[in-house]
């Protein structure tokens, strides 16, 4: 591939996620929005994060992403459920998953 | 941007500091150390698959989101197609359209959109939802976008310039860091019933979609689960009524 196509592709992907990102608060600010309607905005990116955190947690692309991971996840989801603080959370996740896989866990 | 603006900029960026939570700062601080850590394996693994030198940073500063990053580089390392790349990056990223209308209010208009708008991102976004006041929501947000800026775009430098140094994360868990710092940002969020079971049946039904469709997909369908979120129409009709 040549540099010229490469860097042409990055300005579309650029361009078009900037076009993505720039649509709701360019649109959202030329329409009223019912508070009925923003409350459901609201509950669909609570989905998108937690669909984020389903598919993160036991995906590798489109594999299995092994056990270690979603253990690990489980275990930071649990604290974060007992309002361990937030360092407590990510920490404990990232160090499960890594225990399990010096211990040969997948 | 122009001598004029740059001002403003900074005492934007000041006074928006000095609102910040310093627990949120703090917790905002750990992300972006996990983030670089991640960046830098980006860095580390485009390099090693022979792609140039400046694509990693490129990318890092123009696209600004990990996972599309990663399907861009990793499908052009294995000899795809330019146009299949860019369409296979962009499905991932369609998700910043549901999640711009959430976040609009907090990123501002004229130049304040422009800037703000770029500094979309998983984390910016769970972060403010996380926010029970206003005024934290619009400071965490924009705390934690340029901050990960800042932090992922040096972790990619690193890894581009330091090699392999850091190319397996999933040897620190760091796999399992991404979710879990979306998950207990958003457990807050999940308040209610109704909202409990809109996120439970998406996250089902991403589950059953991923392995069947392209990356990006199966979270966008996911949004069929709001539907299982919705109040009874007769229940929010009094609501309406004296709105």
């Amino acid at each position: 591939m040549t540099t010229t196509t490469l860097l042409f592709a990055v300005l579309v992907l650029a361009v078009g996620t900037y076009a993505f990102r720039l649509a709701g608060p360019l649109l959202g600010d030329r329409v009223t929005l019912s508070p009925r309607f923003e409350e459901l905005l609201t509950t669909a990116t609570v989905v998108l994060l937690v669909a984020l955190v389903a598919t993160t947690a036991i995906y590798e692309s489109k594999d299995f992403a092994g056990y270690a991971r979603p253990i690990g996840v489980a275990v930071g989801g649990a604290l974060a459920w007992r309002k361990a603080p937030f360092v407590v959370v990510v920490v404990a996740a990232a160090a499960t998953a890594a225990v399990l896989r010096l211990l040969g866990v997948p | 941007m122009t001598n004029g603006l740059l001002p403003f900029i900074v005492e934007y960026v000041r006074s928006i500091w000095r609102t910040l939570d310093r627990d949120v700062a703090r917790d905002i601080a750990l992300v972006c150390l996990a983030d670089a850590l991640v960046g830098a394996s980006f860095g580390a693994i485009a390099v090693s698959a022979g792609l140039p030198l400046w694509l990693p940073s490129l990318l890092s500063v123009v696209v600004f989101a990990g996972a599309a990053q990663f399907m861009f580089v990793g499908l052009i390392a294995a000899g795809g197609n330019p146009v299949a790349a860019v369409a296979a990056s962009l499905l991932i990223n369609v998700r910043h359209v549901p999640f711009g209308f959430t976040v609009g209010e907090l990123v501002g208009t004229g130049w304040r959109r422009a800037i703000g708008s770029h500094l979309m991102i998983d984390e910016s976004v769970a972060f403010a939802l996380a926010q029970r006041d206003p005024i934290q929501r619009r400071a965490a947000y924009w705390v934690c976008g340029l901050s990960l800026m800042v932090c992922w775009n040096i972790g990619v430098l690193v890894g581009t310039i330091g090699g392999a140094v850091i190319s397996d994360t999933d040897a620190l868990g760091l796999d399992a860091a991404f979710p879990a710092v979306l998950l207990a940002l958003v457990l807050p969020s999940l308040r209610t019933a109704p909202i409990r079971r809109a996120a439970a049946a998406g996250a089902v039904v991403a589950i059953a979609a991923t392995p069947f469709l392209p990356a990006g997909l199966p979270v966008l369908l996911a949004l069929v689960g709001v539907a299982f979120g919705l109040r009874s129409g007769r229940a929010a009709e009094p609501e309406r009524i004296s709105a």
